[in-house]
């Protein structure tokens, strides 16, 4: 009979064996997590058990901001109010004649058998906090899938484009703002028409790059979404063009811009309903599959070869 | 023997399961208190796993590590195991570490520490630059200092539930 220590040694397994069995669990989860992107039903399911206590984190600052909006003084309202009632009227003109032009725009796009434009609507959410991350700008806001809020809606605010919900959860939903480094928007320049795509820096500034260095862009262009994605709906402001480098041994040129957005700041924002999918004709919807089909063949090429 | 109120020597009773829970809930909590405005804070949750780990290496050791760091993924919006890795690595360390690290004086303890609270932010910077994210600045490596300089500090505060009265009897002085 072989020899067995006695339980008083009994440890579990040695120490070096869990650590390789850990890192390469937490290994495995990376890589899925980076490369294939499936986990998004483990953490909806891991966010039940850290969400209560991130709300419990919340309370402090919560209740920071309600005893600060409880001490405001009536003066200080009735000065917003004055000011605001100053502002709806000076809008009204403007506000009335849209109504009427949109109207007239339905009709007259009728007419010419072009396609309505979709009206805008959406559901207010309120910015909870920005994600701690310090590799990523994205902020958490308060409606989830309770609400039926599903990934890929743009978000605004009253100004312009905040960003575009990429992660939901039952309660709450993360929206990764357009100055993340992996958000890109479709953009068009108001002044010109020129199209392009916008790209966050994750400096808090955007890029519009692919534009020829002698493109007609200006300090000051403002630059709306184009609509040609599919997600945004056209005509949001996004950014105003701030800095132009042009050097002719490139052949971009490199143009910044500003969100004009309240990107980084805490206050409302509204999430617009999805576009409805475009249905393609069907001879356009039939072709991508033989388009893709052929690089399998070459592959399968490289592989003999 | 007691020698005296701070000394590493000090007979201490033994450490309660519920409140190194307790403990590691409280400074979840403090991570996710919403600070990303200061980058620079200490990662409240490493510090106290990295303390349980040195002093109870047989009651917290890399699984709860990797628990812990995959909540603070999943709070985080970070990747998923980019915490829970830096975690495991770290309780290793410290569990395999302790007999030496707990020999010394507190403030000598707070240096060998240091190496350990330094490797979360390196494991996390090198996991999500090689999935492809930017440098994060340096005021991302401050909060292991902090750590550090608070390492006296937390050890009294999480070994108070463990002091003993010192009570001196005059009749029989040992």
């Amino acid at each position: 009979m072989e020899h067995q220590p006695p339980p008083f040694f009994k440890r579990g397994p040695a120490p070096v064996a869990l650590l390789s069995f850990y890192v390469a669990l937490s290994v495995a989860l990376l890589v899925v997590d980076a490369r294939l992107q499936t986990l998004e039903v483990v953490r909806q399911a891991l966010s039940l058990f850290t969400h209560p206590v991130q709300q419990l984190a919340q309370l402090p600052l919560q209740s920071l901001a309600n005893a600060g909006d409880y001490f405001v003084s009536v003066a200080r309202l009735r000065d917003e109010n004055a000011q605001l009632k100053q502002a709806r009227l000076d809008n009204v003109t403007t506000l009335l004649r849209t109504q009427q032009l949109e109207v007239e725009n339905e009709r007259l796009r009728k007419l010419l058998g072009v396609k309505e434009r979709k009206q805008a609507s959406g559901q207010l959410a309120q910015i909870l906090y920005a994600a701690r991350d310090p590799y990523s700008r994205r902020i958490v806001i308060d409606k989830g899938q309770q609400d039926k809020v599903a990934a890929g809606q743009p978000v605004i605010d009253d100004v312009g484009v905040v960003g575009q919900v990429t992660r939901v959860f039952p309660f709450v939903s993360e929206v990764t703002l357009i100055t993340d480094k992996e958000q890109a928007v479709p953009v068009q320049i108001v002044r010109t028409g020129l199209r392009s795509v916008v790209f966050g820096l994750g400096t808090g500034q955007l890029e519009l790059r692919f534009l020829p260095a002698n493109a007609d862009v200006q300090n000051g262009d403002v630059l709306v979404t184009s609509g040609l994605d599919g997600i945004f709906l056209p005509g949001f402001p996004v950014a105003r063009v701030v800095h132009i480098e042009r050097d002719t041994s490139y052949s971009f040129a490199r143009i910044f811009c500003m969100p004009l957005a309240g990107v980084e700041n805490f206050s409302e924002v509204m999430i617009l309903d999805p576009r409805p999918a475009v249905a393609l004709p069907p001879q356009l919807a039939n072709e991508p599959v033989g388009r893709e089909a052929k690089p399998q063949v070459r592959k399968k090429r490289m592989k003999k070869e | 023997m007691q020698t005296s109120y701070y000394s590493p020597a000090r007979i201490l009773l033994p450490v309660r399961p519920w409140f190194i829970g307790f403990s590691l809930l409280v400074t979840l909590l403090l991570n996710f208190l919403p600070a990303s405005p200061w980058p620079g804070l200490p990662d409240w949750l490493a510090l106290v796993l990295v303390f349980w780990s040195v002093r109870e290496p047989r009651r917290v050791g890399m699984g709860l590590a990797f628990l812990c760091g995959v909540a603070m993924d999943v709070a985080d919006a970070s990747l998923l195991g980019q915490h829970a890795l830096a975690y495991v690595l770290v309780a290793y360390g410290g569990s395999s570490l302790s007999r030496r690290i707990l020999w010394f004086p507190l403030g000598q303890q707070a240096l060998q520490v240091f190496p350990l609270l330094m490797l979360v932010p390196l494991v996390q910077v090198a996991v999500r630059i090689m999935a492809g994210a930017d440098f994060p600045g340096f005021t991302y490596f401050f909060g292991p200092f902090l750590s550090t300089l608070l390492w006296p500090v937390l050890t009294f505060l999480l070994l108070l539930p463990q002091h003993q009265p010192v009570d001196r009897d005059a009749n029989r002085p040992l």
